[in-house]
């Protein structure tokens, strides 16, 4: 398993770089990915961040029409906060694997 | 040199109006946004039904003429035989979470996919833009379409 430096700590991740242990993920870590992502994170991006680690943690499959639906943010706003491929880049930064749906 | 093959625009022609058909173009368009690819959908004869106030509830699956429906064409076309295949197709749709009709062109254009109508279709169909829905982009001619297919790693395709 390859592993990447985020915050001055190893964290495991795929080869497409989504983190495999979402245990290890910390804000600084978050924030180090959203960099790559270039993304500039506001509260309003960790609400969405922290909404997508409790729907993986609670084993539900992404899906955009959920983010629509999640009462966090709606899916305009969602394409304004993560532009270019929201939904993977934000699972990125959450830590969590890349979504697997087609919708 | 691979990074200029990447897609960077999908321009989707939907032409028809069975709720297979539509799905498979919603699906693309909405496939694209979620990747960061551009798209913009092109509704023209019967796929203008997918924009249409009245209409747009009450698409349905076809039964006769369609092979991999595994339905003879002769029991297919009996009364109720769409209507019952359609709510079978609809209900594994909504398990699916795949959304209805009317939220799924709302998703597109909050996603950014722009819509847009045929004018030739309008004109042979009798509709005027006070009958399709409320977020459609324009109403565009063929030629127009192209137009806004200019540029590098765009995709036209015909559903």
């Amino acid at each position: 398993m390859a592993t990447r430096a985020y915050a001055g700590t190893n964290v495991a991740c795929n080869d497409e770089g989504y983190m495999t242990n979402l245990e290890e993920w910390t804000q600084q870590v978050g924030e180090e990915i959203a960099k790559e992502e270039e993304v500039e994170m506001t509260p309003k991006h960790w609400e969405v961040i922290s909404f997508l680690q409790d729907q993986y943690r609670a084993e539900v499959p992404l899906t955009i029409r959920k983010i629509g639906k999640s009462g966090v943010t709606n899916i305009k706003e969602f394409y304004q906060l993560f532009p270019n491929g929201p939904l993977k880049k934000a699972s990125r930064i959450a830590g969590i694997p890349k979504p697997v749906s087609c919708i | 040199m691979e990074k200029n093959n990447k897609v960077k625009k999908m321009m989707l022609i939907l032409s028809k109006a069975t709720l297979d058909n539509v799905y498979a173009c919603f699906i693309l368009a909405n496939g694209a946004r979620m990747e960061g690819i551009e798209s913009e959908i092109f509704f023209t004869f019967f796929g203008l039904e997918a924009i249409q106030k009245s209409r747009l509830e009450h698409l349905h699956v076809a039964t006769v003429g369609n092979p991999a429906m595994h339905i003879p064409s002769m029991l297919g076309g009996l009364p109720g035989m769409e209507a019952m295949a359609t709510k079978m197709m609809k209900k594994k749709i909504e398990d699916l979470d795949i959304p209805p009709i009317d939220e799924f062109l709302e998703i597109l254009t909050a996603s950014g996919t722009k819509i847009w109508a045929c004018k030739l279709a309008m004109d042979m169909f009798d509709l005027e833009e006070k009958d399709l829905i409320d977020d459609l982009d324009g109403v565009l001619t063929v030629g127009d379409f192209y137009g806004r297919a200019e540029g590098e790693g765009t995709h036209v395709v015909f559903i």
